[in-house]
């Protein structure tokens, strides 16, 4: 038995009694990590002398009555788009190699309020451009379940971490479902909040109108629990939101007695996985047993989320990734010859395959004579998208689907049909269009063993609705190791 | 492919997007992006008239503040991660 098997919760409560101090639980986590990462590679940085005399301030803040919250002292792994003074902040990318951030993501400082140590950085796919982790400069994160697949992504390492049980919890970000997608595959829960919720000051931007920041853990107490302290209304965000509704805690109540539950026929079409509708189905069923409404219906709209949301995506990170430029911060070429030449050849070195993809997508449909007829189609399109929801919200408290349409693919399969890869956040992405929370939770494993995850969706400020609803199914169910905990 | 994209194409997005690809690269670029678009087109089967382009989710305000210094970004952690730097400035190859 070790401190890491326990949620982030049950750890606190431990640190908080004074049966283990936080030095323990880092010391343990440390340990985990030096025994396993040679296997999951979750993390890109991990610096164990700051994570010692963190841990050391940490105990003396509880012991002074300073940290006194559910987190406090619990070991916390943050992905490597969020900046952390002092250390290491990659995105995974060749381009930010060697940045040292000056300042630190409000998301992790408000975790740091709450007492968290902070164990590393997590791998992810290059500045979040990916589905399976495997487009790290770093090299590609594995799935604790089955190190021959990949653990998702693009908060691949974030989730893999978690269940390698290298730490308690972790942050990811999410713009198209890189937080869902690779809990979903790593038999994780995590959670997309409502946009605005947490601040993106100090998140590495990829797609702005789209990326959120939010936790991963082993339950669903943990991730209400983690919302709560890393939610915050942050004047340096001007698209956060003050709300006052972010005790999400008290919706942990296993209570579904009339909640009327949506189910939209379109998600259960062409391209899923037999196993991941029966599993999906079968939540759905627990959660009726349990005296929730479940009805099917059509969401309609569901292919053209894809497209419109490469077109925003790429748009969006076309403009956010144009910083990079060996000036300010980060890599710089060698031989150049005057300014031009050494903003193209930096960025073009710098930058991996699948980010000048992006990039290149981008600056097409913004340029003149495309802006109409892509940029503003799919702006036009992701209305229509948020439209849908509502209807569909008019109707249901919650919405429930699988997280993606298969579990985890082989390390080497998706990358050479990039639309491929991208048809597998087929059930996650119009919940980033439509700014919407939503939360995924295991739900079962395949024939092969592999994780799979059940998503709910709730409307605007809905996350009270999903946590309820997550938190009465996973009463009916255990957790699960993995065979790397 | 219904979306064949020029030579001229690829290098005028190569300028807008500050990148120099190898022939290889612009060969890749050029059915990559084909290929997206094609299944972009996708979007063509809906009709969007009279539908305003949404750029926020929901609706929100410009934040307004007073405009007063401060000194939360001090120069020298500003200067800190320069590739190069000249006293309190950012050195850049010369450009005149």
């Amino acid at each position: 038995m070790s401190l890491m098997n326990l949620t982030a919760v049950e750890l606190g409560k431990k640190i908080k009694a004074g049966e283990v101090s936080v030095e323990e639980a880092a010391k343990e986590a440390l340990a985990a990590a030096a025994k396993k990462e040679k296997a999951v590679n979750s993390f890109v940085t991990i610096d164990e002398e700051k994570v010692l005399a963190q841990a050391k301030e940490v105990q003396r803040g509880i012991d002074a009555g300073k940290y006194t919250g559910p987190l406090a002292g619990v070991p916390a792994a943050v992905k490597d788009n969020m900046c952390t003074e002092g250390m290491l902040t990659t995105c995974s990318s060749k381009i930010l190699g060697n940045f040292v951030p000056t300042y630190t993501c409000e998301a992790v400082l408000n975790l740091e309020r709450a007492g968290a140590v902070i164990i590393g950085k997590t791998n992810m796919d290059e500045f979040a451009m990916g589905s399976t982790t495997e487009t790290s400069a770093f090299g590609a994160t594995k799935n604790p379940w089955n190190t021959e697949h990949v653990p998702g992504g693009s908060s691949g390492g974030s989730c893999a971490a978690v269940a390698a049980e290298e730490c308690s919890y972790a942050l990811g970000s999410d713009t198209g479902g890189s937080i869902r997608q690779p809990s979903s595959f790593c038999g994780v829960t995590g959670m997309k909040p409502t946009y605005g919720t947490v601040s993106r000051y100090g998140l590495i931007a990829y797609g702005s109108s789209l990326d959120q920041i939010g936790p991963v853990a082993k339950d669903v107490t943990d991730c209400a629990v983690i919302l709560e302290a890393i939610a915050s209304h942050d004047k340096k965000d001007s698209t956060s939101i003050e709300r006052k509704d972010c005790d999400f805690s008290t919706a942990l109540v296993d209570d579904v007695w009339g909640m009327k539950i949506g189910i939209p026929r379109d998600y259960f079409g062409e391209g899923l996985d037999p196993e991941v509708r029966d599993a999906v189905m079968a939540a759905a069923k627990e959660l009726e047993k349990k005296g929730a409404v479940i009805e099917e219906f059509d969401l309609s709209l569901v292919e053209y989320a894809i497209p419109a949301y490469y077109v925003i995506a790429c748009a969006e990170a076309s403009s956010n990734l144009a910083r990079f430029d060996g000036v300010k911060y980060g890599y710089r070429t060698d031989g150049f010859a005057g300014l031009h030449n050494m903003y193209k050849k930096t960025r073009s070195e710098g930058f991996g395959a699948e980010v000048k993809r992006r990039i290149m997508l981008g600056s097409f449909v913004l340029s003149s004579g495309y802006y109409d007829a892509y940029y503003l189609k799919a702006l036009r399109t992701k209305a229509l998208i948020k439209q849908a929801f509502d209807k569909a919200f008019e109707k249901y408290d919650v919405i429930l689907g699988p997280a993606a349409p298969t579990t985890a693919p082989r390390i080497g399969d998706s990358l050479s049909d990039p639309i491929k890869m991208y048809l597998g956040d087929i059930y996650t992405i119009s919940v980033n269009l439509a700014g919407l929370p939503g939360i995924s939770l295991p739900c079962g494993r395949d024939s092969g063993g592999l994780p799979i995850g059940v998503q709910l969706i709730g409307n605007c400020f809905g996350e009270k609705e999903i946590i309820r609803a997550a938190y009465a199914f996973e009463q009916t169910r255990e957790y699960e190791h993995s065979p790397l905990a | 492919m219904a979306n064949i994209i020029s030579d001229e194409t690829i290098e005028y997005v190569g300028i807008l997007a500050k990148l120099e690809l190898s022939a290889e690269e612009r060969e890749n670029a050029k059915k990559d992006i084909g290929e997206m678009l094609d299944y972009i087109d996708k979007l063509n089967e809906l009709d969007t008239s009279g539908v305003e382009p949404m750029s926020h989710a929901f609706p929100v305000n410009n934040v307004f503040r007073e405009d007063v210094p401060s000194e939360d970004d001090g120069r020298e952690k500003t200067l800190a991660n320069a590739p190069e730097r000249g006293g309190d400035s950012f050195v850049v190859p010369k450009t005149i």
